[in-house]
């Protein structure tokens, strides 16, 4: 199974100026290359500072199929390091969170280290001189943290502030909506299980040309449902949340849709799904005093739809949630959900993306099924032979080409040929 | 109203998942009843916490009315499911029953299938038009797992 491996010609012609072929979505090879390649030399999240509050507070992941740590170690300041023993490879943590205190200790021969990985103690230590393995303590990885948000790199590739650029403005968009200026990850995490390749997840969080017709279902029932009430009875907040996916394509279409170099880019540079909620006078109260009022408007105004920072965060400021791919295989990936407290803003806040976050994102939403339907679908389609092409022409033009950063009207297909002209840059051998 | 009306109560909701005589289901909640799937076991806060499911009767209502639709296309082919019950164990409490029903639950679509072990606790009060679910919470044992689409009602 070598096949583009051996041939860097036939992987770059994978992805041409406006389609793709489908062995981006179903071939293991290709799988295994994006984990060496695109899943390593590109900043991958790996969780929020919040999680980590007190010196030997750990969580633990799987990023690029490698399973790392991401603790607070004693000089307080945040590390990432390789979940692997340097003896025998054993996970030194096992659980997805927790305090280890001031060390780790492998449960197979308690070697310890401590939280910046160093080697500490090996019991019996007579014995095994000339080892070799005692001055690699646990690998550290390169991580940069931004606004909270802490992303690993793996291997080499650009630098942080180079590779995410201007798309940085939606975390900061998000992180600003506290009234403190600060996140705190709050209400545990959905974990969703895609049986399709994660790219489809990725790619279809900016495809406007689909939730009139995938969520007709549930968001036309919720539209229905709500149809003929008095005028003056207070809307439902699941209605506000579900209603609007039904939107029509003119509404999608004039969202906007903004992209960045290297695979990033957001929908809704106008508006979104999100800008009609109900306001929260005492929450607009609050920004308007740490932020005065023009700028808490600029703020609230700012009401994007998603942001991918490509490959593995998608963020929703406006709504405070989070979801994180971690692909399994190249048709297998676990989808996390995670909600943002924001601090000093009423727990009205917090309740809201809550209900968000468990009407779409959770393993039993109505939206999210018919969604996944879709996926799994396309997953089996694409294994048959004949058309070998998936097509994202919607609105292509070739002065798109060689463009950095660029808006274009909403239902345009931009921001998966965008993504797929980093997925090639990142997957060159 | 004995303690083996309740017994009888407990299968008979059961059942009606099973024979997806969902319009029937809805009718044995009271209006302000919810719908509870935590997310984690032991869960006290559906608001400040996410979880699998947290519906009133508009929400239940909704997911109801879309398996209806001839669009609902994860519907295709659609899901069924069975409830194997333990004996649902009932305490009296004031205004009516709490009970603790352990059960395996299996979901099944096309080829695919999917089974949960889970307990079920009902919280039933009285009102003039006979017994009614204040509360269903369903604690599923491994529901901080990595899931696939649970489509029917556990």
């Amino acid at each position: 199974m070598r096949r583009y491996r051996d041939d860097p010609g036939a992987l770059a012609g994978l992805v041409a100026d406006d389609r793709v072929h489908r062995d981006v979505y179903i071939d293991p090879e290709v799988f295994q290359l994006e984990m060496e390649r695109l899943w390593s030399r590109t900043w991958i999240y790996l969780g929020h500072t919040s999680q980590v509050p007190q010196p030997g507070d750990f969580i633990t992941a799987d990023i690029a199929a490698k399973p790392v740590i991401m603790v607070r170690h004693t000089d307080g300041k945040v590390r990432v390091l390789m979940n692997r023993c340097a003896h025998k490879g054993t996970k030194v943590v096992y659980d997805v969170a927790g305090n280890t205190g001031k060390t780790f200790r492998c449960p197979y021969h308690a070697w310890t280290y401590r939280t910046d990985g160093t080697l500490l103690n090996i019991p019996l230590k007579a014995g095994y001189e000339g080892t070799r393995l005692e001055a690699q303590g646990l690998t550290p990885i390169t991580h940069e943290t931004y606004r909270g948000f802490v992303f690993a790199r793996l291997a080499g590739g650009p630098d942080f502030r180079e590779y995410f650029g201007d798309s940085l403005s939606s975390i900061d968009n998000l992180a600003d909506r506290s009234p403190e200026g600060e996140l705190e990850i709050a209400g545990g995490c959905l974990r969703y299980l895609h049986n399709c390749n994660w790219k489809m997840f990725v790619e279809n969080l900016n495809d406007t040309m689909h939730p009139m017709i995938v969520h007709a279902s549930s968001a036309g029932t919720a539209k229905k449902l709500w149809e003929g009430k008095p005028a003056d009875m207070p809307k439902p907040m699941a209605i506000e949340q579900y209603a609007p996916f039904a939107n029509d394509y003119k509404f999608f279409d004039e969202m906007g849709v903004r992209v960045y170099p290297h695979g990033h880019g957001f929908s809704g540079v106008n508006f979104s799904i999100h800008s009609s909620y109900s306001s929260i006078p005492e929450y607009e109260e609050a920004m308007k005093r740490t932020y005065g009022e023009e700028r808490a408007k600029q703020i609230l105004g700012t009401v994007r739809h998603n942001t991918v920072y490509y490959p593995s965060l998608t963020i929703k400021g406006a709504i405070q949630s989070i979801r994180v791919a971690r692909p399994l295989a190249a048709d297998r990936t676990v989808i996390e959900s995670w909600t943002f407290r924001l601090k000093g803003a009423p727990a009205k806040l917090l309740e809201r993306t809550v209900m968000y976050n468990r009407l779409i994102n959770s393993p039993m939403s109505v939206v999210g099924h018919d969604d996944l339907h879709c996926y799994r679908s396309a997953q089996e389609g694409l294994a048959a032979e004949g058309n070998e092409w998936v097509s994202l022409h919607r609105n292509f033009s070739e002065e798109e080409l060689g463009k950095l950063e660029q808006t274009c009207n909403g239902t345009s297909e931009i921001s998966m040929r965008n993504q797929f002209r980093a997925w090639r840059e990142f997957m060159a051998p | 109203m004995t303690e083996a009306d309740v017994v009888k109560f407990i299968y008979k909701e059961a059942r009606l998942l099973d024979e997806k005589r969902f319009d029937e289901w809805y009718e044995l909640f009271a209006d302000d009843a919810y719908y509870w799937v935590p997310l984690v076991p032991g869960q006290t806060d559906p608001l400040g916490h996410n979880s699998l499911a947290y519906e009133d009767k508009l929400l239940l209502k909704l997911r109801i009315e879309r398996l209806k639709q001839p669009n609902a296309f994860s519907q295709k082919p659609g899901s069924r499911c069975l409830h194997v019950l333990q004996a649902p164990e009932v305490e009296k409490v004031d205004g009516g029953f709490t009970v603790r029903t352990p059960f395996m639950y299996t979901e099944t679509r096309g080829d695919e299938s999917q089974r949960y072990a889970a307990t079920a606790w009902h919280t039933l009060v009285h009102s003039r038009a006979g017994l009614k679910i204040k509360l269903k919470r369903v604690e599923i044992l491994n529901a901080d797992a990595a899931l696939p689409s649970i489509q029917l009602f556990l």
